[in-house]
């Protein structure tokens, strides 16, 4: 299989077609939104915060292209049971690591929406919608 | 294979498509050792090096600013500049070359229009501007600043489902309060070709205006300005082998004159004084700053390449090419087209999507087989909306493409399938 071809490897593919924690989620306690303009890639994040700062369940609901869509995928297994301060820490690299492909700079944007909407919705402006 | 006879590719094609390959240097390089297929022309044309030569030899050889060099590279400059205007309005049949004033871009283009014959000009408040849902993003924006100032009133024709422009609805919006009707001659995501002949003739008959955004039709067909009865006409050189960086605005003279410039500044002006100016005579009145020379005179070169070809050529031989790219898609499995099946319809331009596969993704897979297709919203998101849409990929074709190009395009969408079975 030819280099690029890695960018779709069986572990994104999974996460695509095989979305985790995908769907709304009643009695959310913070919740965020943002697209990518340049490709249309939309990504909505739902926390459910319990009472000792851990985020106790977590969907999040979208439409795009695979990379988006199965990084968005990943980070909620990622989040899911994390202490609000280890989530606030999450930086590029731990969702890189995990996408495990090479990307460029272009489907970068694809790749980190995911992570940006995360820090929306656990930034001081919890209910972001454009 | 019998199937596969029917769809054997004609022994000739109508262009000399290797020799016009030949004048692309871009085309021998290849995309991680895979042949470059180029099928994004929509976006921006490759360029042959006669366009290439000619701007360079402008910097080589005759470098200087026109119109008020008095000395032989000055006067070898705006010779040539003014030469590409001639070009030009022979291009497009204008009536005169004072009819064709250089932007940088279709979007400046209409931009001199929303701002210069709309805002500034004799539009009243509840006037009304109708254009339609197809249009690209540079004929939609300018005409909302012309609603947020003035007060203007924006009305819409829908597209049907073939992708056609409703015109019985047309009639029912065009009303005595419409002013200017603002329609793209071919649409950069379905490929209709809009009856604008049809549609300016009924403005004129209700006393509106006709723009014509002709950015994807200026490279591909025949154009004749005082045919269509066009009123304003816009496109761009890039997408029809120029460079970057130029555009054309053309405006009936008397239209022309009642347009306010956009750019303040020199070239522009006949005389200034402290506080006030007098404009310069049209077109130069739109041209503030110096211009861009060399996109221009490349521009020039670039018509005298398609003029050579003969633009009913080029379109005959892009039907050829769609002809035999929609019979193929049409056998795909999980693969839909947009836009009007009947190549007369249409230009060469092919928006599809495949199921399971988001756009983006598809445009990444050819990407790694040397395919560059477009992949996106198009800068068209009204018309996407319509079509409940979020992206499509999109391959379109020019003069430099061939019946190969496609096959390779089939082939690369199999693999997407693959990769996302």
């Amino acid at each position: 299989m030819a280099v690029s071809y890695e960018m779709y490897q069986e572990q994104i593919l999974d996460h695509y077609k095989h979305p985790r924690n995908k769907g709304s989620l009643p009695g959310a306690t913070k919740n965020a939104r943002d697209t990518n303009p340049l490709c249309g890639d939309e990504v909505v994040l739902h926390l459910k915060v319990d009472g000792s700062d851990r985020i106790a369940d977590v969907r999040f609901e979208g439409q795009g292209c695979a990379i988006s869509q199965a990084s968005a995928s990943m980070l909620t297994t990622i989040v899911k049971g994390m202490s609000l301060g280890d989530a606030t820490a999450l930086d590029r690299d731990a969702i890189l690591k995990k996408l495990g492909i090479p990307l460029s700079a272009v489907r970068l944007k694809c790749a980190l929406l995911s992570l940006h909407v995360l820090k929306v919705a656990l930034g001081p402006k919890p209910d972001v919608s454009k | 294979m019998a199937r596969k006879d029917r769809m054997a590719k004609p022994a000739k094609m109508l262009l000399n498509v290797p020799a016009i390959q030949a004048d692309f240097p871009i085309l021998k390089r290849t995309v991680r050792d895979k042949r470059l297929v180029y099928l994004d022309s929509a976006a921006t044309s490759q360029k042959p090096k006669q366009v290439i030569e000619a701007t360079s030899d402008y910097y080589s050889r005759y470098n200087a600013n026109v119109h008020r060099a008095i000395y032989e590279l000055g006067e070898e400059s705006t010779r040539e500049y003014e030469g590409a205007r001639e070009k030009v309005a022979d291009f497009i049949h204008a009536k005169s070359a004072s009819e064709i004033a250089f932007t940088k871009s279709t979007t400046e283009s209409i931009n001199v229009i929303a701002y210069g014959y709309g805002l500034k000009g004799k539009l009243q408040k509840g006037d009304e501007i109708l254009g339609t849902v197809m249009e690209h993003h540079s004929n939609h924006v300018p005409w909302h600043f012309v609603k947020d100032h003035k007060g203007a009133v924006l009305k819409y024709v829908d597209v049907a489902d073939d992708g056609t422009l409703k015109m019985e609805q047309y009639d029912d919006l065009l009303t005595r309060h419409t002013k200017i009707v603002t329609v793209t001659l071919c649409s950069n995501v379905l490929g209709t070709i809009n009856p604008v002949k049809e549609i300016a003739k009924r403005a004129h008959e209700v006393g509106a205006v006709c723009v014509v955004d002709a950015a994807q039709a200026a490279p591909h067909m025949p154009i004749d300005v005082q045919s269509l009865d066009a009123d304003f006409l816009a496109f761009s050189g890039h997408k029809m082998l120029g460079p970057t960086g130029i555009g054309v605005l053309y405006g009936k003279a008397e239209l022309l004159e009642e347009t306010e410039p956009l750019l303040g500044g020199g070239e522009m002006i006949r005389e200034v004084h402290l506080g006030w100016a007098k404009w310069n005579d049209v077109p130069y009145k739109f041209e503030g700053g110096t211009p861009n020379i060399a996109g221009a005179i490349g521009l020039g070169v670039a018509v005298d390449y398609l003029t050579k070809l003969g633009m009913d050529a080029v379109r005959a031989h892009e039907m050829e090419v769609t002809q035999y790219a929609l019979e193929k898609f049409d056998r795909l499995k999980g693969v839909t087209t947009y836009g009007p099946k009947d190549v007369k319809k249409r230009a060469g331009v092919v928006s599809f999507t495949i199921e399971g596969a988001h756009p983006h993704d598809i445009a990444s897979i050819l990407d790694v087989e040397g395919i560059c297709i477009r992949s996106g919203h198009h800068c068209a998101q009204p018309l996407m909306e319509r079509f409940d849409l979020p992206a499509t990929a999109r391959a379109s074709f020019y003069i430099y493409n061939d019946l190969d190009d496609v096959d390779a395009l089939i082939a690369g969408i199999k693999r997407v399938q693959e990769v996302f079975a």
